[in-house]
């Protein structure tokens, strides 16, 4: 890339970034990325719970990143917060850091490091399919690049969104007496399956789930289109009829329910593309909408981003993988542990104390906090 | 082909038979001829064409993929049609992968199910793998799933053909008995059913000289409901544990008297059955329809359920099958007589006519269901507690109850109040401890509405529980919010939906079970599995340590193998 001197060290890529214990940690700067314990010095790529923790030092990360932590978390989750906008950068001790776009959710971004000539990209979790709630994903040429793999196997293609609400918006015509409740993660995939549905000229008030209120109206707050939407539990049964709910994933199957009137269960992830998933979970009106990459969008992303190397975190590591050796790309799991799946529906009952139906001992006890 | 898919799907998550029926009369009354008769042809499963083995689809995705990524996505879908379906490589960029091109796959729209099923009709078999890969070319996700459930034959959407016909009757508000009539002089893809649903064209004739008829049912008696009726108002006959059929002989063509005689055995519900009897066909040698109650008879005794099942159990009917298990019929009313149709004659009438048209069949496989003889309640109510004594004699075992039938009551189909009643006999009853509750379906998935309850035995250390049974209705809406409340309350581990419960000596909930018999079992640890168990009452004042031992359940089963066992055990 550039001339070095020959006297010094050549430096690889895995020199600017190693694995660490908690996580992908760039010595020469003294950062790690989404570190998975608490650190001196984070940068984070979004606000879900397993990337974004609380505790930290120092932490770099975008407004929106900042704000939906201080909004999860509280004022003092953090030592000290610095905000970086996409396409800015700073530099720690040689290492230049940069943010882009990842595409996932809202602030969500890639953090490239660079040092002496060589460009490392972490992805963090992304979407290279349009999201009317985020800014589009952003391709950045590496030398070694390190993408999540939470759906790499090829039976993953996500197919058009747009297809699936209307699929949603089908089903409430034919069951106009019926309640249709959408399972959805409280942060990114509720507010896009809002946006798509406002898209798709839905104009109806959407009722959530209290676990959504605040990063609803903190998204319509940075100028995201969402409509108007209430709170369910401020609802009757009969009002409840031919609406839509969104609620966490948890909430889907359990006595946060039993207030709609015979409810459908929807549920957006892209594990409804597999139908045992779906019927696990009782889901009725499986919706394959999901904010990671598909198998067709990782490979290609992959492949596009001209990395001569490539890490696999969190996921269907082995086939991605595989994928890359017979592409002659040098590829290799990560093994991080740590990084969840907010697009999993977990057999957890979810908090029933934001409305109503005070939780017994034990349903209190079963929470492990799904991250909503 | 999209479409249907679509239904298709919708019919295989939703749990609930209403919603279903709701989407196929959507997808009836939205979509034109003749695809949706094709639709109605395969959900009834009325579609023939040579059917693609499963390994010819596996070989197609080899030729397409890479092995080591199949094997890796095999492993995690675990189904190999789906698996086929989401990795066939699309022939158009992924949507995701390629946004700003709008939606691709022109091409499936022009596929219908019509096309796919007038080219499987006529296609060599050489030719089908490149159809089907053109095919599967030209398909989305569903769409493919699709196909390879229809090509390879099976579709399992939790869909009977009774519930498609259903579907169709609602259309033009008719009944589903309506359609079942006609049924068999139809053919797909059923442009004539529709046109007369949707007031274009007469009905369609029925042509089928055996056609299935619609029956008439019982209300379950009370004792209380007894004091309203006269005994000399009714008739009475055993109540048989097997199952009900309706055996239908008929000439075919315009010359009743020398057509070719067709016969067909159908269920209660309108399924012909016959291929499963043909021990019993023969004997159909009169045309006429007799209604009546399907038995295993072995050496002029009545077998009782158990033995029954186990005929019904098996998929080939073989010769060693119908020796070991001899199919027979107890008739217990006419409905026509030749060409007579008698279901505007009162029911004494029509006994009378069954009476001598059994006697003109004169075949040993078909007998007829006898009187019981009573003159007041009382006389009935003991000719209950004891059949064998009251005329069942050595087929008291398989006497489940009585019937009675008002004397002038027509056959009229489905429940009419007040002519028939089933007096049946009073379960066995039980006391057990609950041991695990799982999450329901549908409208009950907030709810642990599925029990698994156990008795007590001899264990390695002192006494334990054994399952022996899961029953999952029999509460009120009441006391499933309180078992419900139970179970999260009382949780002591979880796999998955299931919940393991508290249940100790002192701790713990009883449930009272009732059930109507008991069959050894090797799939079940206890040994036994119960017929029909419901949950009859809580027993909350009971301590678990109180709940029935095993050894009851094993002394019952033995009475029950040597036949002489009546009334409850309670």
């Amino acid at each position: 890339m550039v001339d070095r001197d020959y006297l010094s060290p050549v430096i690889r890529p895995e020199d600017i970034l190693v694995r660490s214990p908690s996580g992908v940690c760039c010595e020469l700067g003294g950062f790690h990325i989404d570190p998975t314990r608490p650190v001196e010095r984070a940068v984070i790529t979004h606000a879900h719970s397993d990337h974004a923790r609380a505790g930290h030092g120092a932490v770099l990360a975008t407004q929106e990143t900042l704000d939906l932590m201080r909004l999860r978390y509280g004022e003092a989750f953090a030592g000290s917060t610095q905000a970086l906008a996409y396409g800015e950068s700073v530099s720690l001790a040689g290492a230049k850091i940069t943010l882009h776009p990842a595409g996932h959710i809202l602030g969500s971004a890639q953090v490239a490091v660079e040092a002496d000539g060589l460009r490392v990209v972490a992805s963090g979790d992304y979407k290279n399919a349009a999201d009317p709630t985020c800014a589009p994903f952003e391709l950045v040429g590496c030398d070694l690049f390190i993408t999540e793999a939470t759906f790499a196997l090829p039976v993953f293609r996500h197919g058009d969104a747009h297809a699936e609400i209307e699929k949603l918006l089908h089903s409430l015509a034919l069951f106009p007496e019926r309640a249709h409740l959408v399972g959805a993660y409280s942060l990114g995939k509720a507010q896009r399956v809002i946006a798509l549905l406002r898209q798709a000229g839905y104009d109806a008030p959407i009722y959530l789930h209290g676990a959504m209120e605040k990063i609803t109206d903190y998204y319509i707050s940075r100028g995201i289109a969402l409509g108007e939407s209430r709170l369910a539990r401020g609802a009757t049964k009969a009002n409840l009829a031919g609406t839509i709910t969104l609620g966490p994933p948890a909430a889907l199957n359990d006595l946060w329910t039993r207030r709609f009137p015979d409810p459908v269960a929807a549920f957006a992830s892209g594990w409804m593309r597999v139908r045992a998933r779906a019927r696990q979970q009782s889901v009725a009106l499986p919706l394959v909408i999901s904010d990671h990459a598909d198998w067709d969008g990782l490979t290609s992303t992959v492949g596009a981003t001209g990395a001569g190397e490539i890490w696999v975190t969190h996921g269907q590591e082995d086939a991605l993988v595989h994928w890359c050796a017979t592409r002659g790309l040098k590829a290799r799991p990560l093994d991080i542990v740590g990084y969840g799946d907010e697009e999993e529906i977990g057999d957890t009952e979810v908090n029933q104390s934001e409305d109503g139906a005070a939780p017994s001992r034990a349903d209190t006890h079963d929470q492990d906090g799904n991250g909503s | 082909m999209n479409r249907f898919a679509e239904l298709l799907d919708r019919l295989a998550y939703e749990p609930s038979r209403n919603n279903k029926l709701r989407l196929m009369i959507d997808y009836f009354r939205s979509t034109g001829d003749p695809e949706r008769g094709w639709a109605l042809a395969a959900l009834t499963g009325a579609l023939s064409f040579p059917h693609a083995k499963p390994s010819l689809i596996r070989s197609l995705i080899a030729e397409r993929t890479d092995p080591v990524l199949f094997e890796l996505s095999y492993d995690y879908v675990g189904d190999l049609s789906e698996t086929i379906a989401l990795m066939w490589p699309s022939v158009a960029p992924s949507p995701s992968s390629a946004p700003g091109f709008g939606k691709v796959q022109a091409a499936d729209q022009e596929l219908t199910l019509t096309r796919v099923v007038e080219t499987l009709a006529t296609l060599g078999k050489a030719q089908l793998p490149q159809q089907l890969a053109r095919w599967l070319d030209a398909l989305d996700e569903t769409g493919r799933w699709a196909l390879i459930k229809l090509v390879t034959g099976g579709f399992r959407v939790g869909v009977s053909a009774r519930l498609a016909k259903a579907a169709v009757a609602a259309l033009a508000d008719k009944d589903v008995h309506d359609i079942e009539v006609i049924w068999p002089a139809l053919a797909p893809p059923y442009g004539e059913l529709f046109a007369w649903l949707e007031g274009r064209a007469e009905r369609p004739a029925s042509g089928d000289p055996a056609s299935f008829r619609p029956p008439m049912l019982a209300h379950a008696l009370d004792d209380a409901d007894l004091a309203a009726l006269k005994p000399e108002d009714f008739m009475a006959e055993w109540k048989w544990d097997g199952i009900r059929v309706q055996a239908v002989a008929g000439r075919l063509g315009t010359e009743p008297e020398d057509g070719k005689l067709v016969a067909r055995l159908y269920s209660r519900t309108g399924e012909e059955i016959s291929k499963s009897f043909p021990d019993l066909l023969d004997a159909l040698r009169l045309p006429g329809a007799i209604d009546g109650e399907l038995l295993i008879m072995r050496d002029g005794r009545v077998q009782s359920f158990n033995v029954l099942q186990q005929r019904l159990n098996r998929k080939t009917v073989t010769a060693k099958l119908m020796a070991e298990f001899p199919a027979h019929l107890r008739a217990y009313d006419l409905l026509a007589d030749g060409a007579e149709d008698l279901r505007e004659r009162p029911f004494a009438e029509r006994r009378a006519r069954l009476e001598r048209f059994v006697a003109r069949l004169s075949d040993e496989r078909i007998d007829l269901s006898p009187l019981i003889a009573f003159r007041s309640w009382k006389e009935l109510m003991a000719a209950r507690k004891n059949p064998a004594a009251a005329g069942a004699g050595a087929d008291a075992a398989a006497v489940e109850g009585v019937m009675l039938k008002d004397r002038v009551a027509l056959y009229l189909p489905g429940r009419p109040k007040g002519l028939w009643w089933k007096w049946k006999r009073d379960p066995f009853i039980i006391d057990a401890v609950l041991m695990y509750a799982q999450r329901g379906h549908g409208k009950r998935s907030s709810y642990y509405s599925d029990y698994t309850f156990g008795v007590w035995t001899k264990g390695g250390q002192g006494d334990e529980l054994v399952p022996v049974g899961k029953a999952y209705f029999g509460f009120t809406d009441e006391e499933l919010l309180q078992i419900d409340r139970f179970v999260r309350r009382n949780t002591i581990e979880r796999f998955g939906p299931v919940r393991e419960v508290l249940h100790d000596p002192d701790r713990g909930l009883v449930l009272e079970v009732a059930f109507e018999g008991l069959q050894r079992s090797s799939r079940h640890k206890s040994g036994l599995a119960m017929r029909f168990p419901r949950i009859n009452r809580l027993r909350w004042d009971k301590p678990p340590k109180e709940a029935d031992r095993l050894d009851r359940l094993e002394a019952l089963i033995q009475r029950i193998e040597q036949g002489h066992l009546q009334g409850q055990i309670a």
